[in-house]
């Protein structure tokens, strides 16, 4: 592809050095260059502190933690951004310049109405009235398919969902027709059903509004839906830059290939199966506040079952509010169900901790999430994975010493690490001791609680396959929490689908390929991005919208409103019912019944 | 550990290491006041009362011709020790329970607080007349006095810096592992609070003093002959039109102390928030 002459964005030999307190400097981006022509996209893509985010900023001459931008030129249109001074530089952030941020929830002051805060580019800069301000809001609304345009704007930020939120954010970006739009990961923090409704939208905003766009992203797959073509960043520096198509197909460097591999996870075989069953859980309901006929005031999961073997791995995978996480807790005992069971090899176990005994804790080991807030800030490595040591198998002194270092080299860490506070590790070292720290306590169980999201791709993929080889060589069985659904497929032996705390599906790994799922499993799948530019536009305008409201009836199928196979006069008013075929356990009335060659989109 | 407090010392802003120089200074002076003063406490040295200072009585004599500057170092003694160990008492004390009521939670937690609230309602000084009224004065019901008052105040700060920690993720894994209450309380919520505590205690520590002072200003405190720096300051009143060095430098004492202490905390608390 050939640069037309005059593009409308322009970077050339970017540098950002950070002032460090001792008085020297440090570059964290250097010799980055790169034009873009009008109407473009251009994504910038690289692991946390790759520098993506700092290029992005510095286009708008802005720089965080006080660094200093230097460059032979920052163009966008007629402005030299490079020598312009702050006062000319606040003209234009937000006018000509706009910027859509990661996290909507924060970037919204949560006590004013959100049409106020969209229009607020537009009045600061005095190019609206208030009036003609809110009319342009409203048809962005429209035109970014929001649900009642006319009033979502007087709403406040904690009365819309998250995927509108992040359109509401892209609204008060394209108000004042900006001339470059960037894109700071801005579907990083959704679901991934919603994140297609969510990058179908700013696509089709971008292309109508003609604006050049930067997308800053780490994930490969949804970079390629949108951009023209894609800047590879790491540490700074730029590894390689290509249309997007062939990017994908060609990549030239090995930071890129790995990246890619990292993206699509390789499909394990089968753990032996062991007839043996460590884990059931049966029939439990939890939920908070106070709890009456076995069920709680605010439910969140409702008549959940599993079975876990020795050694095998089962995948629980939903949306953020499915109950994922409070199924973990339940099985841990931090949240006492309040109805069912939850046996260990065959042992009924109390639902709270305070019943259990010290053997029975010490079986099932749960690893959080989010290693920031897991390992305490203060104590060093070796304070956090001795501990369960002294506590379960009173291993003190010299040998709890041998032991940490035995089990930093399990999880692939310098024994030197052992001495260092866990605050000073990065992400992935972190998300390692703890995992670590479960292991210390020699479980039979390990409960992984999404321990890949807060991670880097690459990170994330290496932290897969250390927990995939522990489990296989020690025989843990491992519940696998996830909203990746394309993991918990390569993973998984098993997969359980959780919607509003239900199990609508369970399924053996080998009906994963099956032609039939659950419904709401199909919607899972059809929604993970893949590394194919066109897969966005495939899916079309036959992407089902997500709409979170649930059936007034309890009983009723929850995933209704959202079901593209739903048929009136029996899932609108029965129970949905348990079908089972071949080894699949789905709650539907449209599965079990239809014979399998006959297409279930078909229908009304 | 010596060597990491001398750097976290030397890190300190200019304003911080002036507090610090004077707290450290009022430390020794408290602690080696015995063999530093020149004087006993209570003898009568001088022929004059309110002399100005001289080579042989550096800071004058008092009301009654005794040396000042001994006075002022045996007040020294009172004034800091008393106040530390208050503050000290307050502090472990409040923590202690605010720990208890943050771990458990609930009603426990409820009924605690809601037992804090009523006591920090009381007017420190009126309660304090109160007892020193009731029990007479002694320096042990003093520093209990003390520290009672500022029990809840600490037990506030603490409680709230304890619930949060109590939310994180790492203590729900101590749980999730069986730990006890105390486990918990120890290994995992103090460490992550401690600075924040450390600077708690200096403000009760300023307050301490001052209430002190102003108790023995009332003269229910710290009981003759022996005097602490509120006590020097109302005993050589007589000598305010004069601008005797009696009562300029008692006054100077606890200024220095309580500014010095100030300076410090304050340095120590811009640390902890970057």
């Amino acid at each position: 592809m050939s640069e037309p002459v005059s593009p409308a964005v322009e970077v050339a030999n970017l540098a950002i050095t950070l002032d460090l307190p001792d008085g020297s400097s440090r570059p964290i981006v250097e010799d980055v260059s790169f034009a873009i022509p009008k109407g473009e996209v251009r994504a910038l893509i690289g692991e946390s502190g790759s520098g993506k985010t700092t290029i992005a900023l510095a286009m708008m001459g802005y720089s965080r933690f006080g660094g200093t931008i230097s460059a032979d030129r920052i163009r966008v249109g007629d402005l030299q951004i490079q020598s312009m001074g702050e006062r000319e530089l606040r003209k234009v952030r937000g006018s000509r310049i706009a910027y859509i941020a990661q996290s909507a929830a924060t970037a919204f002051n949560p006590s004013r109405t959100i049409i106020s805060q969209v229009i607020e580019p537009l009045t600061v800069h005095g190019l609206a009235t208030g009036e003609q301000a809110r009319e342009k809001a409203i048809g962005l609304f429209r035109a970014l398919a929001l649900p009642s345009p006319e009033t979502i704007g007087d709403r406040y930020i904690h009365q819309v969902s998250g995927g509108q939120l992040q359109r509401l954010m892209a609204a008060m970006a394209l108000i004042s027709d900006p001339e470059l739009i960037i894109l700071d990961e801005p579907t990083t923090a959704l679901d991934v059903t919603t994140q297609v409704e969510v990058l179908n939208t700013f696509k089709s905003a971008i292309a109508a509004s003609g604006a050049t766009a930067i997308y800053v992203s780490h994930d490969l797959a949804v970079v390629a839906q949108v951009a023209d073509r894609i800047v590879v960043l790491k540490n700074g520096r730029m590894v390689e830059q290509g249309d997007a198509a062939s990017l994908l197909q060609r990549p030239q460097s090995d930071y890129t290939r790995s990246l890619l591999a990292a993206a699509r996870p390789v499909e394990r075989g089968a753990a032996e199966e062991q007839a043996q069953s460590v884990l059931a859980v049966e029939g439990v309901h939890a939920g908070y506040g106070k709890v009456r006929d076995g069920l709680a005031t605010i439910p969140v999961l409702s008549d959940v079952s599993l079975r876990l073997s020795a050694g095998s791995s089962l995948g629980v995978i939903g949306e953020s509010g499915s109950g994922k996480s409070t199924l973990a807790r339940v099985i841990a005992g931090l949240l006492p169900a309040s109805n069912g069971s939850v046996r260990l090899n065959g042992e009924l176990l109390s639902p709270g901790i305070d019943g259990r005994s010290k053997e029975q804790l010490r079986q099932i080991q749960l690893v959080f999430q989010n290693a920031d807030t897991a390992l305490n800030p203060v104590q060093t490595v070796r304070d956090a994975i001795a501990r369960p040591l002294a506590f379960y198998h009173g291993i003190k002194g010299a040998a709890a010493d041998a032991r940490v270092s035995e089990l930093l080299e399990i999880i692939q860490l310098q024994p030197a690490v052992a001495a260092r506070r866990t605050a000073e590790l990065s992400g992935g070292q972190k998300q390692r001791v703890n995992l670590a720290r479960a292991l210390a306590a020699e479980p039979t169980v390990l409960l992984c609680d999404e321990v890949t999201s807060a991670l880097d791709t690459v990170v994330g993929a290496a932290i897969l396959d250390l927990i995939d080889d522990l489990r296989r060589r020690m025989g843990i069985a491992t519940v696998f929490i996830s909203h990746d659904i394309s993991t918990v497929r390569a993973f998984c032996d098993e997969m359980l689908v959780l919607y509003s705390g239900r199990a609508v599906e369970t399924c053996p790994k080998p009906a994963f390929s099956a032609p039939l799922h659950h419904p709401y499993t199909e919607l899972l799948v059809d929604s993970v991005p893949e590394l194919d530019p066109e897969w966005l536009a495939s899916l079309g305008g036959q992407h089902v919208p997500s709409l979170p409201e649930t059936p007034a009836d309890k009983s009723l199928c929850a995933f209704l409103p959202r079901c593209p196979v739903a048929v009136a006069g029996t899932c609108d008013v029965l129970p949905p019912p348990l079908v089972t075929v071949d080894g699949q356990r789905m709650l539907c009335h449209q599965r079990g019944e239809v014979p399998k060659n006959e297409d279930a989109g078909a229908q009304p | 550990m010596i060597r990491s407090l001398a750097s976290r010392a030397a890190a300190l802003p200019l304003s911080g290491r002036i507090g610090l120089a004077l707290v450290l200074f009022w430390l020794v002076i408290a602690v080696f006041g015995p063999l530093i003063a020149p004087y006993p406490v209570g003898r009568f040295v001088d022929e004059e009362v309110f002399s100005p200072a001289t080579s042989q009585f550096w800071l004058g004599s008092d009301y009654l011709g005794r040396d000042v500057l001994s006075r002022l170092i045996w007040g020294a003694r009172y004034t800091v020790l008393l106040a530390l160990g208050a503050a000290v008492l307050a502090v472990f004390t409040g923590t202690s329970i605010a720990l208890f009521a943050a771990i458990r939670g609930g009603v426990v937690d409820e009924v605690i607080s809601r037992t804090m609230d009523t006591l920090i309602s009381i007017p420190s000084k009126i309660f304090s007349l109160v007892l020193v009224a009731a029990f007479g004065s002694s320096l042990s019901l003093l520093m209990l006095i003390a520290a009672f008052t500022y029990i809840p105040g600490n037990y506030r700060i603490a409680r709230a810096l304890a619930v949060n920690l109590v939310g994180m993720d790492f203590v729900s894994v101590a749980r999730a592992r069986g730990e006890g209450a105390i486990h918990i309380a120890w290994r995992e919520v103090l460490p992550n609070m401690i600075h924040p505590l450390m600077a708690d205690m200096g403000l009760r520590f300023v307050f301490i003093v001052l209430l002190l002072s102003g108790l023995s200003f009332l003269g229910l405190g710290v009981q003759p002959p022996h005097a602490d720096l509120g006590s020097l300051v109302r005993e050589n009143i007589s000598g305010l039109p004069q601008g005797a060095s009696a009562i300029l430098s008692p006054a100077i004492a606890i200024a220095t102390l309580t500014v010095g202490a100030n300076l410090f905390i304050d340095a120590l608390k811009g640390k902890g928030d970057s």
